[in-house]
């Protein structure tokens, strides 16, 4: 540490921190504590100034990416945007990887089964224009477009995921964002893929899953409701079953 | 590497329909339930504020034909509302899934049905 | 095919102390109080009701405080499975609006509550 970061430290702090896969364990660290500190500050600290074989994830650190997220006292966060004083419990901050997702090293999860999974949801957008067609017609204040932008701003930082219960005791599960985003194409005028999305989304892992726990809502750092999102396609899929359309 | 693609992928038009049709299942005998409980709430503590005995409410339940038919909706809703829920607790919290979970909680819809008809016919009779 | 399981990490307690997932935890566990239940519900009305002598006696015995005190709490299982139920199926099938959220689950607890009272306090 330099002897400006010396002199603004206000004493230290116990950190948990995971290490190793998922058979690891908690190691612990004391870190300098100051003010205005956040989570990702605190890891950035131990892996350049304690232990360089730390491995996390970071990237914009000013809460655009969604990179940084990981489980801190127990709640999925993005660490670049939880301030250390607004979450330390019992004078202790306990780190560990994002839950629901296969464990890489340390706090660095596996994303590939979340994205998977937004995938097999027909999480894509599927056109149905050209080049030479105009531009489509879509009225912002319809409320189809409403729908979408209420939630369009997912950004995938699995917090959501990592948030929902259901998705650790379904496996097959599609989970809240990979829903969400399906949601949003659904309500696109533009989008072609029609009851082929339906169908992705109503399987044995699908909308019908979901328990409205409201987890994800209450943890998505963009302020999203795939709980709204998710009871809009069980609506959707319900009455297209009872039309035989499905 | 899970392949969570694969595992959507294999899974037939059928088996949509199917958890479809459970779901609606589900949610549609929850329907006509509430309207069901609504009513034998109000009965129990009409019940229960009258100090009925059981030979008064038995006489009422036999005064009116309507009485034995909202029991018999009651239970059939029940047959199917009932199974679908455990079905979901038991996939969820004891990770037991497949046909032969289902069969078993079809026969434990038969017996709530046979059981529920019984008892509503001996109040009846 | 099934997706396989693979060693993950999971949530504790502290991702779980919030009013949309205590509304879950009470909606299952009052369906499964209810689920097992049922049968013997269905037996006893069965038993007690076509057998008169039987029926007097399982009378004198439902009138023990234990045996009340057991009924309205099943009573508020019921009410609260109920309650919550609704609450399941207008956000489902009528729509979502954040703000009403908590006022639905306010009002659910409420309609339970004062059900299992009503019954509880009458008998």
């Amino acid at each position: 540490m330099t002897e400006r970061e010396r002199a603004g430290a206000r004493g230290t702090l116990p950190v948990r921190i995971w290490r190793g896969g998922a058979d690891g364990a908690f190691q612990q660290f004391d870190v300098p504590r100051r003010a205005s500190q956040t989570v990702l500050d605190v890891v950035v600290h131990v892996q350049r100034h304690v232990d360089p074989s730390l491995a996390y994830r970071y990237a914009c650190r000013v809460g655009m990416c969604g990179s940084c997220a990981m489980t801190v006292n127990g709640k999925a966060r993005w660490t670049c945007r939880t301030h250390v004083d607004a979450v330390v419990a019992g004078g202790m901050l306990e780190i560990a990887p994002l839950s629901h997702l296969p464990i890489v090293r340390d706090l660095v999860v596996d994303m590939a089964p979340f994205f998977d999974k937004w995938a097999a949801a027909k999480g894509q957008f599927t056109p149905t224009a050209t080049r030479r067609d105009p531009f489509a017609k879509v009225a912002p204040a319809s409320p189809a477009r409403r729908a979408i932008d209420a939630t369009i701003e997912c950004i995938g930082c699995g917090v959501c995921y990592a948030s929902c219960d259901v998705v650790g005791w379904k496996p097959d599960y599609l989970g809240p964002a990979a829903l969400n985003r399906a949601w949003t194409l659904v309500n696109d005028v533009r989008d072609g893929a029609g009851v082929t999305r339906l169908r992705a989304i109503a399987t044995d892992g699908g909308c019908q899953c979901c328990h409205t726990q409201q987890s994800c809502t209450r943890s998505c750092p963009k302020h999203l409701s795939p709980t709204a999102s998710i009871a809009g396609l069980k609506r959707l899929v319900a009455h297209a079953a009872m039309k035989g359309t499905l | 590497m899970i392949d969570a693609t694969l595992a959507v992928r294999d899974e037939s038009l059928r088996a949509v329909r199917y958890a479809v049709w459970r779901f609606v299942l589900q949610r549609g005998s929850a329907a006509v339930l509430a309207l069901c409980v609504v009513v034998h709430l109000a009965t129990m503590i009409y019940a229960v504020r009258h100090a009925l005995t059981a030979g008064a409410i038995v006489a009422r339940m036999q005064a009116s034909v309507a009485w034995p038919a909202f029991y018999t909706l009651f239970v059939v809703a029940v047959a199917i509302h009932a199974p679908l829920g455990l079905r979901t607790i038991v996939d969820e919290w004891l990770g037991l899934r497949g046909p032969v979970v289902d069969v078993l909680l079809a026969c434990a819809a038969l017996v709530l049905l046979g059981g529920g008809l019984y008892a509503v016919a001996s109040l009846t009779a | 095919m099934q997706a396989r399981a693979l060693p993950i990490r999971r949530n504790d307690v502290r991702a779980r102390g919030h009013a949309g997932y205590v509304a879950f935890v009470v909606h299952r566990v009052s369906g499964i109080v209810l689920a097992l239940f049922l049968p013997a519900h269905f037996f006893v009305l069965s038993r007690a009701l076509s057998a008169p002598a039987a029926l007097d006696g399982f009378l004198e015995w439902t009138r023990e405080p234990a045996v009340k005190f057991a009924e309205t709490l099943l009573v508020l299982a019921l009410a609260a499975h109920l309650a919550g139920g609704v609450r399941l199926l207008f956000v489902e099938f009528v729509g979502w609006r954040a703000e009403w959220q908590k006022t639905a689950l306010a009002i659910a607890a409420g309609v339970a509550v004062a059900c299992a009272l009503l019954f509880g306090l009458s008998a």
